[in-house]
């Protein structure tokens, strides 16, 4: 580019907005590409008549809302499917597993960090070794273990119920390390003002380390959420009735019964999608952000 | 951190230290051993077994050796499901890669709008992978869909329709694809933080030195970028080791076991026809994989990663 500087200044405006509108040209086309299957979702599942949605999908006209537009779908989807029911399910096991690991993580990641105590070392070096192990590598064995564990109340088998769904997930390796590797960087100087002023430890954590740690908080968090709502293969194969399953296992078996209602999937898929998606708008900073302290791993 | 404190009594403060350690340790660590190391070790000695998930009276459950591993070797549903695995790596790495690396350095130009197609690019990581699959069947709908549609009018209608998820030869590729769109925003994300650490002053010397763009991309972006390279490389290897959900919800591995996968495979025989023993054996062989992969990432890593900073 340093040579170019030599030549008219007009000539180098002309060239760099023929650039930037290239870039501009490629840019919207990737944007049509990566939003194009969603869009087709929300517009097809307000079409009224399956016949449409059908006939609709070779042309255009699959990303305009013509034609017999409502809410037909959706109501479908609440009536017959139990959605509310499955949609609690989801919401309150992403919500305990992602407050219950916040705490537990935090809780080992701080003594880690920051406290003194015997096999400290070991027990950072196998946390981090276990990062390595995918829950797949667990998942066969761990449903003979769920199958038969006690629970209150005298139950005898964990299957079909939340717990199932939240306990395996609570405790994560690689949360925990995230965590660590926030707490070791944060300057001491607080901690030890409060030690002589005469906070207990628990209170340094509470009081001082917790309110220091938001953006990890967030990035664990979200990470951990996406995560618990995505989840697909633990609750199929742990949950048989509508009664624990989330939305993931409730849309597949949807999708799995014919004929197969391509409006009533596409709303279904679309209230499983669009809460996501509003919370990413809201939050994208964070977003970006937790996903890319990932790369900082190893 | 207090032991110069005279107010304190250095011994009482340390086992209250140690005290609280463990105190804040042990839920995790009792979560760890019961829901994943437990199970691991587990997997690895049932893998020894001919375990069933439900008990058969009739053939209780004894220690046959290497049997479940000698028969791997000649199970030709198994090998289908590794060759897909390393199919998918041979192929979505390399494009997922440097598509994510091309994405993450147009978003990194300080343009109007820019976050608006930054977000745009990335919404599909946030789209579950159970709806993704659902929405694109219908996408590669045999005869009227989308996808079809599109490719007869780039290519006047001399190309398709072709049936994507019924034949054996395509249904790999249109998985591919899709998870190529699903997955590559994230990568691109962990790219554009890399591409951000690296000092504007290197490209600004090699500018006065007359460098031209693809100069600047192999002798700067490349080489500062190893690290984060290595890393994404990596995950994606080990991501499409775990390729489950897709071909679950689109195929359950049809037509024929065309799309059939590692992970799919073991679950379909330790959940579905309930034999444990024989599906912790594939298991671990799906572990000895990722592991395999990981110590190559913590190699390549270390070596040239410190040196650079050194």
């Amino acid at each position: 580019m340093a040579e170019k500087k030599s030549k008219p200044l007009f000539n180098y405006h002309i060239r760099k907005r023929i650039k930037n509108g290239v870039k501009y040209v490629l840019m919207i086309l990737l944007a049509v590409f990566f939003m194009f299957p969603v869009v087709f979702m929300l517009i097809s599942s307000i079409k009224q008549d399956e016949f449409q949605v059908i006939s609709d999908m070779s042309t255009l006209r699959a990303f305009v809302p013509i034609g017999d537009l409502g809410l037909q779908n959706y109501k479908d989807v609440f009536q017959s499917l139990s959605f509310s029911h499955q949609f609690f399910n989801s919401v309150f096991i992403m919500i305990m597993t992602v407050l219950f690991g916040l705490l537990i993580n935090s809780m080992i990641a701080y003594a880690l960090a920051r406290l003194r105590f015997k096999g400290k070392n070991t027990l950072l070096s196998v946390i981090i070794a276990l990062i390595i192990i995918p829950f797949e590598a667990v998942a066969v064995p761990l449903l003979i273990i769920v199958n038969k564990l006690p629970w209150f109340g005298g139950a005898t088998t964990w299957l079909d119920t939340y717990h199932v769904q939240i306990f395996p997930f609570i405790a994560d390796a690689f949360s925990i390390f995230l965590f660590y590797q926030f707490f070791i960087n944060i300057p001491k100087d607080l901690e030890e003002a409060a030690l002589i002023d005469g906070s207990s430890l628990f209170g340094i954590y509470w009081k001082i380390v917790i309110p220091l740690s938001k953006p990890i908080i967030a990035t664990v968090a979200i990470l951990q959420s996406l995560n618990a709502w995505n989840r697909f293969m633990w609750p199929l194969m742990v949950t048989r009735g509508e009664e624990v399953r989330p939305l993931t296992v409730g849309i597949q078996s949807f999708f799995g019964q014919s004929p197969r209602l391509w409006g009533d999937l596409m709303a279904f898929a679309s209230m499983i999608t669009v809460p996501v998606l509003i919370v990413f708008l809201l939050f994208q900073k964070w977003f970006v952000q937790s996903v890319a302290s990932t790369g900082i791993k190893g | 951190m207090a032991g110069n404190k005279s107010t304190l009594n250095l011994t009482t403060y340390r086992r209250k230290e140690s005290r609280l350690a463990w105190l804040f340790s042990t839920p995790a660590i009792i979560l760890l051993i019961v829901f994943l190391i437990i199970p691991f070790v587990w997997a690895i000695w049932m893998s020894f077994t001919n375990m069933r998930l439900i008990p058969n009276p009739n053939v209780p459950t004894k220690f046959i050796g290497l049997e479940n591993y000698i028969r791997l070797l000649t199970d030709d549903v198994f090998h289908k499901g590794l060759l897909n695995n390393f199919y998918f790596v041979a192929v979505v790495v390399p494009i997922q890669t440097s598509f994510a690396l091309g994405l993450a350095m147009l978003i990194n130009q300080e343009l109007k709008g820019m976050n608006l197609f930054r977000t745009i690019y990335f919404s599909p990581v946030v789209t579950s992978m159970t709806v993704v699959s659902i929405v694109w069947t219908l996408l590669y709908n045999p005869d009227e869909g989308l996808i079809n549609a599109f490719l007869q009018a780039i290519s006047f209608g001399k190309l398709g329709p072709y049936s994507w998820l019924t034949n054996t030869k395509l249904v790999f590729p249109a998985i591919m694809l899709m998870s190529i769109w699903q997955g590559v925003g994230f990568q691109m994300v962990i790219f554009l933080a890399g591409l951000q650490e690296i000092p504007i002053s290197l490209y600004e010397a090699a500018e006065v030195d007359g460098a031209n763009g693809w100069q600047k991309f192999i002798n700067i972006t490349i080489p500062q970028l190893r690290n984060t390279l290595i890393f994404v490389i990596i995950s994606t290897t080990i991501l499409a080791f775990r390729l489950f959900d897709q071909v679950k919800v689109m195929t359950n591995g049809g037509p024929s076991n065309a799309s059939m996968t590692t992970m799919l495979y073991a679950i379909e025989t330790g959940w579905g026809r309930l034999k444990i023993g024989y599906a912790s054996a594939v298991t671990v062989v799906f572990f000895l994989i990722v592991l395999l992969v990981s110590i190559a990432q913590r190699v390549l890593t270390t070596e040239k990663g410190a040196k650079k900073n050194g």
